[in-house]
């Protein structure tokens, strides 16, 4: 099957049919500006050494890819390879795109960043490079993600960042990216808009993805050189969508490579009880891009749920809506319990809690491993480790 | 750029208001806000108190743009269930009453899901003079405008302070009826001083177009209102009736949100000397 291998963006922000720039006005000139000063950077080399050089040395990169050896002979298929992404500074991929964005910020004069979170880790890798390169921090985050992800509200403050609560709507993200624009529309002179999935207005979901492509390049070497070939599948959890286009993303040519992008399933399939977008959504638009979106019919945006605040978000990033009409990537979902039950059986099988987002991920590895025979293998990418989650494995009677 | 086409009622009226050497009042509410029954009293509460053009504010559950008071508004309107079907649904009673033009002031999303030639449609059928959507940029305007445009239905678009000559020179080339100017960066809601980075965006507004402009986003009174109307053409007020709204129509009734808003007006008298 042949595929068109280039997704974009066009000159206008738009992955195929997808994507695009709906924003207040006022926003429209700073994200022209941000446009342009990211295609500087992006062509400057001191820009990118200066990067290399924090992706290596603070966060830690290159993350090891791990054959996970006992949880391969506990399914008895595929072999299963972790991206182990969990290993960064911060614990989680989030700062690979922190720290782009940071440098860019402050490339551009900006003094302020200020940013949306849902589980903390976006927050804290936000707060963390605010701390490491002296600027100001302030990050929206929802009431109920607070109150579920206290641990990381903890550290965002130890790291010298105001966390301010969003009680408004549905007090998660959806209404923590709200507040977060809200701000940055009131203070655009000397604020940037550390955005942490791949969504929002051009430039944001082609710059992010950007920055996480890294994970994609990396597994993609270390799978050439510790098997010998491509593996045959990727699986990833899919927010917003940044760890599984970050990992999807150098692999799109590869036809032999199948991709599996996995949502939250929530509690059931009833509007208000998950985050499948794929599976009760439509395209629509929210917070600064055409792609699909779970809604009620007059085009209000639905509350969402997930176990997993990471996955708690009624908007998809537009790339991968385009890979979705194109069929690229293949998305699922799995619930609440299944990611529950793949986070106990990976901590007691392989010494790794992973985060409730990439347990949905090893959850669909769990189903599908199996049915592959012993000759395959499948990476998945563990985008973040589980010590934020430890109230919620107590609260769910795991603990 | 439509010269072939009937003069709109928004374009009638800043026409009037022009001739008479006046400046306007714009109005905003949000409908639905306590309920449709009480946006009818508004609508006509509003129009009595001499409002030159009504924007009627179709609540959106992220209203992304909007501060405290519209988020509020917004809420409560949607607690009530009200959809931009609905409003539509409603509109032609409250048109027949009403002699101010009255457009629609929206968020893309709504409008998109109703399919936007069956919104401009129906918006048309219902009498609606136009419509201004708030995160609809100009480069992805092109449908909306077409689908507006075959309907004599004006398109409002909005510039900013922070909008480049480019920018500003695109939104009034796709607005007619006028130009909405933001007077300063932020969200919706009252100020208690007005920027000086309104008036800049005026007189940068004045070089390319000859639209009408209005301004708003924080003010409040009628002083501001005097102010803003220094440069120019009409004043937009939203956050501050949908607060008196939000205080007083339960137990004052309509006439008081009346008397309020005649008080703003009063501010695009000329002063006695």
């Amino acid at each position: 099957m042949e595929f068109d291998t280039s997704t974009g963006p066009n000159a206008r922000g738009w992955f195929g049919e997808f994507g695009g720039r709906f924003a207040p006005e006022t926003l429209m000139a700073p994200v022209e500006e941000l446009e342009a000063a990211y295609h500087a950077a992006r062509n400057d080399p001191s820009f990118q050494a200066e990067l290399a050089r924090l992706l290596k040395d603070f966060a830690g990169r290159p993350t090891p890819l791990f054959h996970a050896r006992r949880l391969t002979a506990r399914l008895g298929g595929a072999q299963i390879y972790l991206k182990r992404e969990d290993l960064l500074h911060t614990g989680a991929h989030k700062i690979n795109n922190c720290l782009g964005q940071g440098l860019l910020a402050q490339r551009m004069g900006k003094t302020r960043l200020v940013a949306e979170t849902g589980a903390g880790q976006h927050g804290v890798a936000t707060a963390t490079v605010a701390a490491l390169l002296g600027m100001e921090c302030v990050v929206y985050m929802g009431e109920e993600d607070m109150a579920r992800q206290a641990p990381n509200v903890f550290r965002m403050r130890m790291l010298g960042t105001k966390v301010v609560s969003v009680s408004s709507g549905t007090k998660t993200l959806k209404d923590a990216i709200n507040e977060g624009m809200r701000d940055w529309v009131t203070n655009v002179q000397n604020t940037h808009y550390l955005m942490g999935s791949a969504l929002g207005p051009h430039p944001y979901p082609m710059m992010v993805r950007d920055f996480q492509r890294i994970i994609g390049q990396e597994a993609r070497q270390q799978a050439l050189e510790k098997v010998g070939r491509l593996p045959d599948m990727l699986c990833a959890c899919v927010g917003g969508g940044s760890n599984s286009i970050g990992l999807f993303y150098d692999f799109i040519p590869d036809a032999t490579v199948k991709m599996v992008g996995v949502e939250a399933g929530g509690r059931g399939p009833k509007l208000g009880e998950h985050a499948a977008r794929f599976a009760g959504g439509r395209p629509g638009v929210l917070h600064g891009s055409y792609t699909y979106v779970l809604q009620t019919e007059d085009g209000l945006i639905a509350n969402t749920h997930s176990v997993s605040a990471g996955l708690d978000y009624a908007a998809v990033g537009p790339e991968h809506s385009e890979l979705h009409r194109r069929g690229r990537v293949e998305y699922t979902h799995v619930s609440d319990q299944e990611a529950l039950e793949a986070t106990t059986l990976l901590a007691r099988v392989e010494g790794i809690i992973p985060a409730l987002e990439s347990a949905h991920a090893i959850a669909e590895v769990i189903k599908r491993a199996p049915g592959m025979p012993a000759d395959k293998f499948i990476i998945v990418n563990l985008s973040g480790r589980g010590d934020k989650d430890l109230g919620i494995f107590q609260t769910e009677g795991i603990l | 750029m439509n010269q072939s086409q009937p003069t709109t009622r928004v374009a009638a009226r800043f026409q009037k208001l022009r001739e008479n050497g006046a400046k306007g009042l714009v109005v905003y509410l949000t409908a639905g806000d306590p309920s449709l029954d009480a946006t009818g009293e508004l609508l006509l509460a509003l129009d009595r108190a001499g409002v030159d053009v009504i924007e009627l504010g179709v609540p959106f559950s992220d209203p992304l743009a909007d501060g405290p008071v519209i988020q509020r508004a917004s809420e409560r309107a949607l607690r009530a269930g009200t959809t931009l079907r609905k409003i539509l649904e409603r509109f032609p009673s409250w048109r027949r009453s009403v002699q101010a033009p009255i457009i629609l002031f929206s968020y893309f999303n709504p409008i998109l899901q109703l399919g936007l030639e069956k919104f401009a449609t129906t918006a048309a059928q219902a009498g609606v003079d136009g419509a201004l959507v708030v995160d609809l940029t100009v480069e992805e305007a092109e449908s909306y405008v077409r689908a507006m445009r075959e309907r004599n239905l004006d398109t409002i678009f909005l510039a900013s302070p922070t909008s480049t000559d480019a920018r500003l020179e695109h939104a009034a080339q796709l607005s007619t009826g006028f130009l909405y100017l933001i007077s300063r960066t932020g969200v919706t809601g009252e100020r208690t001083e007005i920027s000086s980075s309104g008036r800049l965006l005026t007189e940068r507004a004045r070089r390319l177009t000859s639209l009408p402009l209005a301004m708003g986003f924080g003010i409040s009174t009628a002083a501001q209102v005097r102010e803003v109307q220094s440069h120019a053409d009409a004043a937009v007020v939203g956050s501050a009736v949908v607060h008196a709204i939000e205080k007083r129509f339960s137990h004052e009734g309509p006439a008081a949100i009346q008397e309020f808003v005649r008080e703003l007006k009063s501010g695009t008298e000329v002063p006695p000397a």
